[in-house]
């Protein structure tokens, strides 16, 4: 039994070992490709070899023995700047044109490269490194490659053409010299038994270098999710500024509008409530009024105080811990150093963080003593809540670190844990705030 | 009793001027920022100041600066604070001023219970202290102050203290005799070393002590 497969093969070099490799296009597509491969290294050799220029110098140099030991290693120096560092502005058109031109030999589809425009980052970028790596190989070892099948390819054509060629001179073949015709004979029915293989021979060498160009071209699993990640991250962080705006814009219209207008109201029914009669119907009517206002304004002043804390919008971080240090049943000490007033976001966030960590505190661990420290070094904010509790806290068991976790990765931070069993815990979040 | 008031809300700057009509009080001056207020007080020389902490310009705690400023100048001159919510450095600084006479330091939200606002001012004109009793509570729920040294009861009669109740005030609220209620006090001020002296101001400085002990840079 033979596997049966319904897909054709994918690459040129899976096809070698098919049976039809005659009948199909392979053959010419592999020759088309070999043959674009050619004029692309030319192209591809003029820029590098400008890059590469130093070297050159230097090897003449060691070549005529004239080189030093200080103008070498500069010239040495140079050359790897220039290649490493202007070389990638050749490789990346090359290997987008290589890319499309794989499909000469190899069907499966390259993903398109998304990239960041020219900077520091494509230097820290591995593929930019592979693509610099497949250039050099177009003008270094793929020339040897396509120099030993060309070499070949004579030798079979001329064997085979050499009872024709004779006459004109003798053929010197390297190993031995063809003189006369009889003797080319058996060159001739070699050489035409062997043209045969110059399709195969043709996709070989195409295929390997199509493989290879795959190999260094292609963009890693990784890399494509770690591009795609880049994105989504960028959109949620968009996503998050956008929707951290619009707390704040509903914060202020209800602090500075609805809140004021409602203890003032408050105020009215109050005041109303003295000037009735303390038995009459109105008298209890405005009563209710005044208690369901009131009871309004506590619902007013939590909705509120759940989006922005006011003291966290007037007053910054700082103030804000110490509040939430203040209302803990468990003693806190809050140390802060905080020179400026960060991002919205990230003080909200952080101070999110700090009381959710501190309900936990209070909840679960049977701590005496909280520590909340907060400082920002460079760009940088680490808040630290620190209890002497009996620890094993489990981001697995509840909800509430896991809330934490995921509000500190919205706003593109993270939060690290500790808590090991008998205590202490410590939570550590960091939020960049630059 | 004349009284300058500032609140930078339209609506209740006018709730609290009728207020005060309401009750005998005379509202010289109404104003809407810390600058203005400070200008009021220099030019009508009032027996109360009424002010809101969040004000312009920098709508943070810009009342309250005024505040403690107008009683730097004149501790003679009764102040009450309104803030949005608890903040501790100022208004122990504000408390401070003066002994701790004839200053007050309340939630916003207490203007709407008309009349024991009311009574808040009254006592503070007459040379007292209030402190909310959010603050106070606060204060007292901390494990880490000497108030751990306290017994349930003192608490409660501290607080009360703190909101500027007499003795008599206070027997009648927890149902106990005026003499129990001293004794209590006695006990507070002897827990919190507060030995005695010709200082007639030891309820006040019990109250401060929390205060003081919150904010060690104060004292």
């Amino acid at each position: 039994m033979i596997p049966v497969s319904a897909d054709p093969p994918r690459t040129t070099l899976a096809a070698l070992v098919t049976p039809r490799l005659l009948t199909s296009d392979r053959p010419v597509k592999a020759a088309a490709y070999l043959l674009s491969t050619v004029l692309i290294a030319v192209l591809v050799a003029v820029p590098l070899g400008l890059l590469a220029f130093p070297w050159a110098l230097l090897a003449r140099q060691v070549a005529t023995g004239t080189a030093r030991t200080g103008s070498g290693l500069v010239l040495l120096a140079l050359g790897a700047v220039l290649v490493a560092g202007l070389g990638p502005l050749v490789a990346w058109p090359l290997a987008a044109a290589e890319r499309v031109r794989l499909r000469l030999v190899d069907a499966r589809p390259v993903p398109p490269v998304r990239r960041a425009p020219f900077g520091l980052s494509w230097y820290r970028h591995p593929l930019t490194w592979r693509e610099l790596a497949y250039a050099v190989l177009l003008v270094t070892v793929v020339p040897a490659l396509y120099s030993v099948a060309a070499l070949v390819l004579v030798l079979i054509v001329v064997c085979a053409l050499s009872p024709w060629l004779v006459p004109g001179g003798e053929i010197d073949l390297g190993v031995t010299v063809i003189t006369t015709p009889p003797q080319t004979v058996p060159y001739s029915v070699i050489g035409f038994a062997a043209l045969v293989t110059v399709p195969y021979l043709l996709t070989a060498v195409a295929g390997v270098h199509g493989a290879a160009a795959r190999a260094l071209l292609h963009p890693r699993a990784t890399e494509e999710l770690h591009a795609e990640l880049v994105e989504v991250s960028r959109s949620r962080a968009r996503l998050v500024s956008a929707f951290e705006a619009e707390r704040h814009r509903i914060e202020r219209d209800l602090h500075d509008g609805a809140q004021q207008k409602l203890v003032g109201l408050t105020l009215q029914l109050g005041l109303a409530r003295l000037d009735l009669p303390a038995a009459s119907p109105a008298a209890s009517a405005v009563e209710t009024a005044h208690q369901q206002a009131k009871q309004l304004m506590t619902e007013l002043r939590e909705l509120i105080h759940g989006i922005r804390p006011n003291v966290l919008a007037d007053l910054g971080l700082p103030a804000a811990l110490r509040e939430l240090a203040d209302q803990s049943v468990v003693p806190v000490a809050v140390e802060t150093d905080l020179p400026r007033r960060l991002p919205e976001q990230v003080e909200a966030t952080a101070y999110f963080v700090v009381a959710e960590a501190l309900t936990n505190v209070a909840k679960h661990s049977g701590a005496t003593a909280v520590r909340v420290t907060a400082r920002e070094t460079a760009g940088l904010l680490t808040v630290e809540v620190r209890d002497d509790g009996r620890g094993g806290a489990d981001p697995a068991h509840g909800t509430g670190l896991t809330g934490l976790a995921d509000r500190v990765a919205a706003a593109d931070g993270r939060m690290l844990l500790s808590s090991p069993p008998g205590g202490p815990t410590l939570i550590r979040t960091e939020l960049p705030c630059a | 009793m004349r009284v300058v008031l500032a609140e930078d809300g339209v609506l209740l700057r006018e709730g609290l001027a009728g207020l005060l009509d309401r009750f005998g009080f005379t509202v010289v001056a109404s104003v809407g920022d810390a600058p203005q207020l400070l200008r009021a007080a220099a030019e009508h020389s009032p027996d109360l100041v009424v002010t809101d902490i969040r004000m312009p310009p920098t709508f943070t705690d810009d009342g309250l600066r005024a505040a403690v400023r107008l009683r730097r100048d004149d501790p003679g001159l009764a102040v009450v604070a309104l803030s949005q919510y608890v903040q501790h450095g100022y208004a122990a600084e504000l408390l401070d001023s003066g002994g701790g006479v004839g200053v007050g330091y309340l939630l916003k939200d207490r203007v709407v219970d008309v009349e024991d606002f009311v009574a808040a001012l009254r006592r503070v004109v007459a040379g007292g202290t209030v402190i909310d009793p959010q603050v106070v509570r606060r204060l007292l729920n901390r494990q880490s102050s000497p108030i751990a040294r306290l017994s349930q009861r003192e608490r409660e009669v501290l607080a009360l203290v703190a909101e500027g109740h007499s003795n008599a005030a206070i027997a009648r609220t927890l149902v106990l005799s005026e003499a129990s209620i001293g004794k209590h006090i006695g006990n507070i001020l002897a827990k919190l070393d507060l030995t005695p002296t010709d200082d007639t101001n030891r309820r006040v400085l019990a109250v401060l002590t929390y205060l003081r002990e919150r904010f060690p840079e104060l004292s």
